[in-house]
């Protein structure tokens, strides 16, 4: 029962990792994760730029029933998060009593396990928001 | 070549158990608990950290310092007796996660407490030999004692990095030593969960042995005195062994003071010297030297002498001291819910 499939967590090592985005060569908008083609302007050449790891919290939502593999962290608080440079990424907030989270409240993303495929698989890391 | 510390960073989860909360689980007196080791509290890593989130952390806040290309990495040693996988490489996700991929060797250590201090030795030499431009060394650990054993009032969590260079050097390193001989005080054997010791034989003939053999080789080789240092650090097991071990050697507890954390962190294995000279480099001034005793079990001390430089002004404040990490922003869990973060807890299908 192999939920993680080890050549595709890999491909996404670049955002995943190290935070990469791609910004619009043509009108300057930031795709994360990249994407081929601007969803602004339709252009299709980017440069690799590295997000900046602090923001501030959007809106967010308790997560009390998860998916099996994060019950063990339940309850936890699922965000929109806006980071220093406009860009707006979705993930989890963690090291924060669900209850405390708040709009505007500032984080910064931290390098953390994502999931992992039960106790044999591979593991997947990433990044989460924590308070700053 | 003069080589030395280019960046330092340190990482310490938010979590922390009190010991009375472990004591009172196995019926255990926490006073003489806190008496007898002088441990308060312990680090206790969240279930979405591990020794590669911790040195990845850790080591970000190196770079910060270090103000380098991280593709100028040409070595990343992770040490630790916690490596997520049994098989598959720390080093690899630390280095990919930094940007210090492709042309970068890797190889992750162990040795029991002792496993990040061999990769700064190792560190060193390699930029020393002139084959690297930047080396960087990790000590991080996330280690468990069998519940209800006194392993399980220390064993803690936490992670330092070092990046090492010939120049814009923080600290200078002077010497370094390693004091080394067989000794099975500690071990885990293969598909164990929890590690087994030699309950007194840990003390005088395998850990003070080890850091007063060091040291010892250390001033020899420098020709300094305890006097001549603003600081020492010794591997921190508990609160009490780095104090003994500090006076057993000549020292003062002023000069121990900066860097003796265990008291409030527990033994963070592989991180505890290391963290503990972040500490110092914290509040270290130019001129400074600073003597660092590692200890592990099996067993062996690596020693090192450091010379703080002018950098250390400039550097500082680029990534979160130590200490605000140890007394700040702590989350302290109950014994259940560490159960639960430790897996301890026996799952169903
Ligand atoms: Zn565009």
């Amino acid at each position: 029962m192999s939920t993680l499939n080890p050549a595709r967590v890999a491909r996404e090592f670049p955002s995943r990792y190290r935070l990469e985005a791609a910004r619009c060569d043509a009108c300057g908008a930031v795709s994360f994760p990249p994407r081929l083609v601007c969803p602004s302007c339709r252009g299709r050449k980017f440069k690799v730029v590295p997000l900046q790891p602090e923001g501030k919290v959007l809106t967010w939502t308790v997560i009390h029933v998860g998916p099996s593999s994060h019950k063990h962290e339940v309850p936890y608080a699922l965000a929109v998060v806006e980071l220093a440079d406009g860009v707006r990424i979705t993930c989890q907030i963690a090291d924060v009593d669900p209850a405390q989270v708040a709009a505007g409240m500032p984080v910064r993303l931290e390098f953390r396990r994502i999931q992992e495929d039960g106790e044999a698989g591979v593991i997947a890391y990433g990044h989460k928001a924590v308070p700053a | 070549m003069r080589v030395g510390i280019v960046g330092y960073g340190a990482y310490i989860p938010r979590r922390r158990i009190r010991l009375g909360e472990i004591a009172a689980v196995w019926g255990a007196d926490a006073a003489t608990y806190e008496r007898g080791l002088e441990l308060h509290e312990k680090s206790v890593p969240a279930s979405d950290e591990d020794t590669v989130t911790m040195s990845v952390t850790a080591s970000r806040r190196a770079l910060a310092r270090a103000k380098i290309d991280p593709s100028s990495i040409g070595a990343v040693y992770v040490g630790s007796e916690s490596h997520p996988y049994a098989v598959k490489p720390s080093g690899t996700i630390v280095a990919e996660a930094l940007g210090a991929t492709p042309a970068v060797h890797c190889a992750d250590l162990e040795f029991a407490c002792k496993a990040g201090s061999e990769g700064m030795f190792l560190a060193a030499a390699l930029v020393k030999s002139g084959e690297v431009q930047h080396a960087l060394a990790v000590g991080a650990d996330t280690s468990q004692g069998a519940p209800g054993d006194a392993l399980e009032y220390s064993a803690a969590a936490g992670a330092a990095a070092f990046i090492f260079g010939s120049s814009n050097l923080v600290a200078t390193l002077e010497a370094q030593v390693s004091f080394m001989t067989d000794t099975p005080d500690f071990w885990r054997r293969e598909y164990m969960r929890y590690p087994r010791h030699a309950g007194r034989f840990t003390g005088e003939p395998a850990y003070f042995k080890h850091t007063l053999g060091a040291t010892r080789m250390l001033l020899e080789k420098t020709g300094l005195q305890p006097k001549d240092f603003a600081f020492a650090v010794f591997h921190q097991p508990n609160g009490k062994f780095p104090m003994r071990a500090g006076k057993l050697a000549g020292f003062r507890r002023e000069q121990l003071e900066a860097g003796w954390l265990s008291p409030w962190l527990g033994n963070t294995y592989s991180g505890a010297s290391p963290i503990g000279l972040t500490a110092i480099l914290d509040q270290a001034r130019p001129g400074d030297r600073i003597l660092m005793v590692s200890y592990g079990s099996g067993a062996g001390s690596d020693g090192f002498v450091w010379t703080v430089t002018e950098r250390i002004d400039e550097v500082r404040a680029a990534a979160p001291a130590t200490r605000d990490q140890l007394d700040n922003g702590k989350l302290y869990v109950s014994y259940g819910t560490y159960a639960k973060l430790r897996g301890k807890i026996r799952m169903g299908e």
